[in-house]
Order: structure tokens, then C-alpha cells, then sequence
């Protein structure tokens, strides 16, 4: 039974410190709205300004960005982690465009792309694929060549060896470069949809700071968080499955 | 058993690029090994022993001189050729049994499942695996991965056991033990084997010959033959012949250990 409540408990306690501290009088409450505020307006969302259609705006535009940038940053990141002089030459490239913040590329997005779904996904591919190549080509350089030799002194061909041990291999890292990823592309996805959105969560929080709508701006920022936690544990429940053989598993 | 040539060391010599010029690691090194026997090398560690199974492997070639598998140059690695690790190997992401059938698995030596399932099975028994078939190799301790390692080599019907330091990460019971599993495994189905260890208790209770290998670069010291009969049995051990062999082997791999280490000292290394 108590096994049961324990992984409520912490959001017990949130949910308290969010009722008390208005009421310690430290911050003004009319900036703090109750989590009942927050739940109310939650529910006319849903009902009637359909925030279910914001959600699964956003979800989609998370999901399609993350395929399309993991698509591309694994066999990229496969290659720079196999190949050591491609490595040396483009990882300093790799990092200097990881490193630019999805946000800072706002206005050069909006004059190449437009305001349109392609400059979103751009913001999100770009987020994706920086994150997800940097893990992937990290976790490849680290594989144990011993498997390799291993796998060739069985009599594996070049091809037999990618397929059954560089693969198998590999895995692991596709997995954390698409759980690192997709932290990275919520955390992107408000900037993109900043981008004149009409719907998304992104929309909706922006929308309501411009009418000082603090609860809905609260109620936007836990659906974001909520959504991105079910994705994540999704994911870590795919890869405990996947990966039972590993070691240490991330579950 | 034959006295067949098999893999022939031909005056091998091995260089590698350093720092301060060439590293000279392997120095005139004429060996012969028969079919079915089993050597051992023994010698101070980073002399250079693991560079010749290296070699006989086919991972790194000569830089002069010739090896040959039946007169035929070795040009890289083949599944006639076993190679047990002192890490094991073992696919992480495979059970116990596809570990076992992964070599064939290829194209190199492809068998039908049904053939599969029958060599892995028949080899988990050789091994001692059974109970294990369906285990990750995770949950295997040191000396059942080795076993599993053993087993996929077998299955793969190698001719050649090439083991670098197999049994040297493992404690000292199980190391005994798993001796066992090996002279047994080979009385069943014989192989060719060159072992590298670090034992001397390890090489004369295995092998045929025991090949003493100097400090860097390595040359071959002395070569010993040891006297007793297969099968042999863990009872070996306390026969006197065999703690006075012991002893004299101990003599001469000390004096290269002391060789070693003046390799080593900062005077002399300058690389």
C-alpha cells in the first residue's frame, strides 16, 4: 500500500508548498494562483478553448522534429564515432552549432523559413539533431573493440559485423541520444512556437502573458511538463525492454 | 598423436612505430607447432608473448619473416582459429546460447537452426553450461563467461585454441577448475593450442611444451618438454617431478622477470 503512494508523495509536497506559500505572505498572492485556480482553468481549456488540440499541436511538432533530427544524427553521429579522421575534422563544427541556442537562430529562421510549420520544425530538427549526434558519436567512439575481434576470429565478414555486433551495440546510444534529444526539443519548442503560433502550448503561454493571465501560463508550463515526463518514461520503458542484456539498466 | 606441422613461426620479427623511432617487440622468433599439441609461452608481462598470438591470430602481420597455417601465409583471422580472451568476449546482448551459436550464425561456417540448436546444446554440456542456456551474460560469473566463450569457439569447430592469459582475471579456485574444463574439453574434441599465461603451474599442467619467452624484445629462452601423459588429472600436481619441473621453469621465467625490470628502470627506458 505504501508502495503504491510513494511515487505521489513529492507531488503531494509540491502541491502543498504551492498552497502555503501565498499564504505565508512572502510573495503577492494575486501573482501565485492556487493549484485550484490552475485546475479550473485547465478544465475550460479542455472543454472549451480545446487545449487538447494545443497538446497534440505540440506533441507533434516534438515527435516529428525528434524522428527527423535522430534520423539524421545516427548515422552521422555513427560515422564521426567510427571514423577517426571524420571525426577530427567536423567535431569542432559539431560543437560550435550545438552550442548556439535554438532561440538565438529565431530571427535568421523567420527570414529563411518563414513563420510557417517548416520554420518550427527547423528550430526542432536543428535541437534534435545537435543533441542526439553529440551522444551518439560519444557512446560509438567508446565501443569495446574487442567485439569486433571477437566477432572476426568467428569468420564475420565486414558486413556480419556491423549487423550483429555494431548494431546490437549501437542501440544503447540511439536510445539515450533520442531521451537527451527530447529533453532538449520541449525545452526548444516554446522558442519555435513563439514564432507566431496559433496553437501549441508554446501559443498558449504566450498568449496569456500578454493578457497577464498568470494561471494560464501555470497551466501551460505543468502540461508541457507533464506531457514531456509521460514521453520520457515511455522511452526508458522501451529501453529497459530493449536493453535487458545491459549492465546497468537506466530504468 | 601426429606429429603434423602445423602453424610454422618463421624468424618473425615485429616493429612498432614509437616515439624515439622503431619498437623492436618480437626478435627472431623460429617456432614450430604440431597438430594437436598443446604450447604454452610464459614470460615477464609487455615482453611481447601477446604480439605472437596476435600474429598467429592474424590481428597484426610480421614486419619480417612468416608465419603459416599449413604453408599457407596468415593473412588475418579465421574461425580455424579460436582466440580466447583474457576479457572473454562474450556478446553482451546475446544469451548464453546464441553466444554460443553466433559463429553459426555467418556465412563462414552457416549451419541450419536445427544444427545450431544441436551444436550449442552439445557444447553446453561440454562446457558445463546446462541451466544457463537462457541466462544473460551479465549474470555469469568470470569463469562461466569463459566457458561460453570456449563453447562458441568449439562450435564453430575451430582446429586452433589461441588463449591470451585466459583464466588470468579469474581467482585462484576457479582458474583450477576451469584448467579442468579445458584438458577435459580437449580430451573430448582435440585441438591445437597455444596458450599465453603468466602461471608456470598453469603451463606445465596444460601443455606439452612450455616455451620461455625473454624480456622485451621477445626471443624464445628455452623451450621445455614436459614429460607427462594426458590425460592428466588435478593429482599431478603432487607428484615431485612435477614441483621440480615447477621450480627449475620458475628459475629461468624469474631471471627474465629481473630482466624486466630492468628494462623498466628509469635509467635505462628513455622512450
Amino acid at each position: 500500500m505504501t508502495r503504491a503512494l510513494t511515487p505521489i508523495l513529492p507531488w503531494a509536497a509540491v502541491v502543498l508548498v504551492w498552497y502555503l506559500v501565498p499564504a505565508t505572505g512572502l510573495v503577492n498572492p494575486a501573482l501565485v494562483p492556487t493549484p485550484w485556480q490552475v485546475l479550473l482553468q485547465f478544465w475550460e481549456h479542455m472543454t472549451v478553448k480545446h487545449l487538447w488540440l494545443d497538446m497534440l499541436m505540440s506533441f507533434m511538432r516534438v515527435t516529428i522534429g525528434l524522428i527527423f533530427g535522430i534520423a539524421v544524427a545516427v548515422p552521422v553521429g555513427f560515422l564521426l564515432g567510427w571514423y577517426r579522421p571524420a571525426r577530427t575534422l567536423i567535431d569542432p563544427l559539431v560543437n560550435f552549432f550545438r552550442a548556439l541556442p535554438p532561440i538565438a537562430l529565431i530571427p535568421l529562421v523567420i527570414v529563411y523559413f518563414g513563420i510557417d510549420e517548416l520554420a518550427k520544425a527547423v528550430m526542432l530538427f536543428w535541437a534534435a539533431f545537435f543533441s542526439g549526434v553529440i551522444v551518439m558519436y560519444e557512446g560509438i567512439v567508446q565501443t569495446n573493440p574487442l567485439y569486433v575481434r571477437v566477432a572476426r576470429t568467428l569468420g564475420a565478414t565486414d558486413g556480419e559485423i556491423f549487423r550483429h555486433v555494431i548494431i546490437p551495440l549501437a542501440i544503447p546510444h540511439v536510445l539515450t541520444a533520442l531521451r537527451v534529444a527530447l529533453g532538449v526539443s520541449w525545452a526548444t519548442l516554446v522558442a519555435s512556437e513563439l514564432i507566431a503560433a496559433q496553437r501549441g502550448l508554446g501559443a498558449v503561454i504566450q498568449n496569456a502573458s500578454n493578457y497577464f493571465q498568470i494561471d494560464v501560463i501555470y497551466m501551460g508550463i505543468i502540461c508541457i511538463g507533464i506531457i514531456a515526463l509521460a514521453m520520457d518514461r515511455l522511452l526508458r520503458a522501451v529501453t529497459a525492454r530493449v536493453l535487458v542484456w545491459q549492465e546497468r539498466i537506466v530504468a | 598423436m601426429s606429429t603434423r606441422p602445423r602453424i610454422v613461426l618463421d624468424r618473425v620479427r615485429k616493429e612498432f612505430d614509437a616515439e624515439a623511432g622503431k619498437l623492436l617487440v618480437v626478435d627472431d622468433v623460429s617456432l614450430t607447432i604440431d597438430d594437436g599439441e598443446f604450447v604454452s609461452f610464459i614470460g615477464p608481462s609487455g615482453c611481447g608473448k601477446t604480439t605472437i598470438l596476435n600474429m598467429i591470430a592474424g590481428f597484426q602481420q610480421p614486419t619480417s619473416g612468416a608465419i603459416t597455417l599449413d604453408g599457407k601465409p596468415i593473412t588475418g583471422p579465421g574461425a580455424e582459429r579460436g582466440v580466447i580472451f583474457q576479457d572473454y568476449g562474450v556478446f553482451p546482448w546475446l544469451r548464453v546460447k546464441d553466444n554460443i551459436g553466433f559463429g553459426l550464425r555467418l556465412k563462414a561456417n552457416h549451419a541450419e537452426a536445427v544444427e545450431r540448436e544441436a551444436a550449442a546444446r552439445h557444447y553446453i554440456d561440454l562446457m558445463g553450461l546446462r541451466g544457463f542456456e537462457n541466462a544473460w551474460p551479465k549474470t555469469l560469473s568470470g569463469g562461466m563467461r569463459q566457458r561460453v566463450a570456449l563453447a562458441r569457439a568449439y562450435a564453430v569447430k575451430s582446429e586452433f585454441l589461441l588463449m591470451d592469459e585466459p583464466f588470468g582475471a579469474l581467482d585462484a579456485q576457479t582458474r583450477g577448475v576451469m584448467q579442468d574444463v579445458l584438458l577435459q574439453a580437449l580430451e573430448h574434441e582435440g585441438k591445437t593450442v597455444a596458450l599465453i599465461t603468466h602461471s608456470v603451474e598453469e603451463a606445465l599442467y596444460l601443455s606439452r611444451r612450455v616455451v620461455v619467452i625473454t624480456a622485451r624484445p621477445a626471443r624464445i629462452k628455452t623451450i621445455i618438454e614436459v614429460p607427462f601423459p594426458y590425460p592428466r588429472r588435478e593429482e599431478l600436481h603432487r607428484s615431485p617431478e612435477f614441483a621440480e619441473l615447477q621450480f627449475q621453469i620458475h628459475e629461468i621465467v624469474m631471471r627474465e622477470y629481473e630482466n624486466q625490470q630492468r628494462l623498466r628502470s628509469p635509467t635505462v627506458s628513455g622512450a
